[in-house]
């Protein structure tokens, strides 16, 4: 990287590796991706043996709605895309496209974890508490899990958007923007196993 | 230098091909989405009627969660792209130690037998 930034030229056409600050933060961010996969193959491997264990409280069958997950799948795989249109402003320096589709991401991905919070409510009030059973404390703890996450990344483009909200795209705060929106796409990935292992499975398998 | 890093540009350097470039990607993704939509709408047609058998349900559904697994990496996530050397070695190696885990996990743990 020169000692400058060369402002005369624009914006550069990978904004977020432009840096020597951005290519580490790309790169760290892969290598904590790889780390996460197998910190919820944990997870997921903990359901499926636990899955069948559900000592006369609720199975996987009696309380699992199919529409509403289909619903919060649309919703999260929408968010995934949105998100990929931010990008997209943000390397043809688009400001307020960067910001309008992030902040439809946000809203979608707030959508999706109050629906979330609406399922496990609604499973607590059938009889599926926490520790009813070792199906429902591995189920509560992945899913969960995948809720905390959604959450986090709430939290973080919500505050990228705030902190950036009228400082154009710099070199500074692309990378920030892109690695966030790497951690999305990761979000939805592992939505795919979970309603594929956790739902689908639970419901016809 | 430091000020300059938080300045914004006023126009993209990308040259007119760089930009025909971009809108052609752009629309391939918005293609993998419709992918993705379809693959998803497959999958909860495939378990909510009794079109398959059910022996072949949870095959067929895990397949389709794959496919959409590389779909989202290496479209929504540019690991197709160049300059992604680390990245794919870094996912490789995630999917790599993932799977031993989980069959692990999933059979000794002996609750659900399989």
């Amino acid at each position: 990287m020169a000692d400058s930034v060369d402002m005369t030229k624009g914006l550069p056409s990978h904004p977020e590796r432009a840096t020597l600050d951005g290519k580490n933060k790309f790169l760290g961010f892969w290598v904590f991706l790889g780390g996460e996969t197998i910190m919820f193959a944990t997870f997921f491997g903990t359901y499926l043996g636990l899955m069948s264990g559900t000592a006369d409280g609720p199975t996987s069958s009696d309380i699992f709605s199919l529409p509403l997950v289909f619903i919060m799948t649309m919703i999260l795989l929408t968010s995934s895309l949105t998100s990929v249109l931010a990008m997209f402003a943000m390397k043809k320096n688009n400001f307020k496209g960067l910001m309008v589709w992030m902040w439809v991401t946000v809203l979608l991905g707030a959508s999706f974890l109050g629906l979330e919070i609406y399922e496990f409510y609604e499973y607590y009030h059938y009889g599926l508490g926490y520790t009813t059973s070792a199906f429902a404390s591995s189920f509560y703890t992945l899913v969960g899990l995948h809720g905390a996450h959604v959450l986090f990344g709430l939290g973080w483009i919500t505050t990228l958007l705030i902190r950036y909200r009228s400082a154009g795209i710099t070199l500074t705060n692309a990378p920030k923007f892109y690695v966030a929106s790497l951690y999305w796409h990761f979000i939805d990935v592992i939505w795919v196993f979970i309603f594929t292992v956790v739902y689908l499975m639970g419901v016809g398998g | 230098m430091g000020e300059n890093l938080s300045q914004p540009f006023e126009k993209s350097a990308m040259s007119k091909d760089e930009r025909i470039q971009l809108e052609r990607e752009k629309r391939i993704q918005i293609t993998a989405f419709a992918f993705m939509i379809s693959l998803t709408l497959l999958a909860f047609i495939a378990t909510g009627s009794e079109i398959i058998p059910a022996v072949f349900t949870v095959p067929f559904i895990v397949g389709l969660a794959v496919i959409q697994f590389f779909l989202q990496l290496f479209y929504f996530m540019h690991l197709k792209d160049k300059n992604h050397a680390w990245p794919n070695m870094m996912m490789v190696s995630g999917v790599f130690l993932s799977t031993p885990t989980i069959i692990a996990l999933a059979l000794l743990l002996g609750e659900t037998k399989f």
